[in-house]
């Protein structure tokens, strides 16, 4: 029998912690023995430290009741599009088109002219320095990256719509139904959604990991749309941007929207 | 002990019993029906081994969705030096094209529904 003397338990608490720590060296040890591959950026990934996007108003607008970048978006990534019935509350949007009122309520007071407030303007998420919808978000399902794209992880949404309460700009889409019965047809280069996840524009990010731009940018016919580093002093939206007569959606919420508007 | 016989006689019969699918199913030869999963004509070597990929095929898909969602890792260079895209339907799919006599023949046997293809285009997407 073991005597119940202070010895005894040293005795006993020592081997204890041999045990347990020279088990977990050699599990880890033979787990790299076992081991498997290393994943890494692609080498072709466009690699910025402050993405965002620059929208020419003017540019956009001269071409009338454009579509391209939106078409072009939702048929890439797989976008629905609801049934008239179900709109505009079931909507699913990644870019799309806003009044000037809604787009910049601060700028718009009694004596604008109707047909200003009513003149659309190109919306998608801004990809905020400080998104309210990361700071809600209960699983990180939605993210902030370094390179400064919020960006969405399907896997991990629970489709509570917390970030769709939090985000000031309506940029966010919630799938109440199946999205697949209103895809007429499904681009196999990207996954589709499921009932019960948000999604939102991603900045496409996997267009990026392959050197591209993002598609809204590459499509547009007018040349409205610039994507750069703002990190690059050298890029077109770093001269943009620090010339200072862009817009933003309000700033006053203190969420730093990183995309900006030309709108003169 | 009383009893002595009695009870190591009921020991006997209890852990004959209760060790019945071991011994039964290895005395009839094995009659169950195993999983058949249709192998791919390969178009290239897999990522990793079919030993490998036995064991541990979810968590590399797990390490793979992590990776390439959340931390923009999006190639992998397997332990053989090759290179892939770490893309379900891009990479794994591009070889075993219906998923349904693959992953589904295993995972229907083992009683495991990883729910992929709710989302993850495969063949039987309406185009």
């Amino acid at each position: 029998m073991m005597e119940h003397t202070r010895r005894q338990f040293l005795k006993t608490t020592g081997a204890a912690v041999i045990g347990v720590c020279g088990g977990s060296l050699g599990c880890s040890a033979l787990a790299k023995v076992i081991g498997s591959g290393r994943l890494e950026q692609p080498d072709e990934a466009v690699r910025g430290r402050r993405w965002a996007l620059v929208i020419d108003m003017a540019r956009c607008l001269a071409q009338g009741k454009c579509r391209v970048c939106i078409d072009a978006c939702h048929q890439l990534h797989n976008v629905p599009t609801v049934p008239p019935e179900r709109s505009p509350k079931e909507d699913v949007k990644w870019i799309w088109k806003e009044t000037f009122e809604h787009t910049f309520p601060e700028q718009v007071g009694e004596f604008v002219a109707e047909n200003v407030k009513r003149q659309p303007v190109l919306v998608l998420c801004n990809h905020c320095d400080h998104p309210a919808c990361v700071r809600v978000c209960p699983t990180q399902a939605t993210f902030k990256r370094e390179d400064g794209i919020v960006m969405m992880d399907m896997h991990r949404c629970i489709g509570c719509r917390y970030c769709i309460v939090a985000c000031p700009y309506g940029a966010r889409s919630f799938n109440w139904r199946e999205p697949r019965q209103y895809l007429e047809h499904i681009n196999p280069a990207y996954p589709t959604r499921r009932k019960g996840v948000v999604e939102k524009c991603t900045l496409c990010a996997e267009r990026l990991a392959r050197g591209l731009q993002p598609k809204c940018v590459e499509v547009c016919p007018a040349g409205a749309l610039t994507f750069g580093d703002l990190a690059d002093e050298t890029s077109e939206v770093s001269r943009l941007v620090r010339a200072g007569n862009l817009w933003r959606r309000k700033p006053m919420v203190g969420t730093r929207p990183q995309v900006y508007y030309k709108v003169t | 002990m009383y009893d002595g016989p009695k009870i190591i006689a009921g020991i006997v019969v209890f852990v004959g019993v209760v060790t019945l699918p071991i011994w039964y199913t290895a005395a009839a030869g094995n009659p169950a029906e195993r999983p058949q999963p249709v192998l791919p004509v390969a178009r290239r070597p897999c990522v990793e081994s079919r030993e490998f990929m036995r064991d541990n095929h979810m968590e590399l898909l797990s390490e793979w969705r992590n990776a390439a969602v959340r931390h923009g890792k999006r190639t992998y260079v397997s332990t053989t030096g090759r290179r892939y895209e770490v893309s379900l339907t891009g990479t794994c799919l591009s070889c075993h094209e219906d998923r349904r006599v693959f992953c589904q023949e295993c995972h229907d046997y083992a009683g495991v529904h990883p729910d992929c293809w709710s989302c993850h285009v495969d063949s039987t997407a309406r185009e």
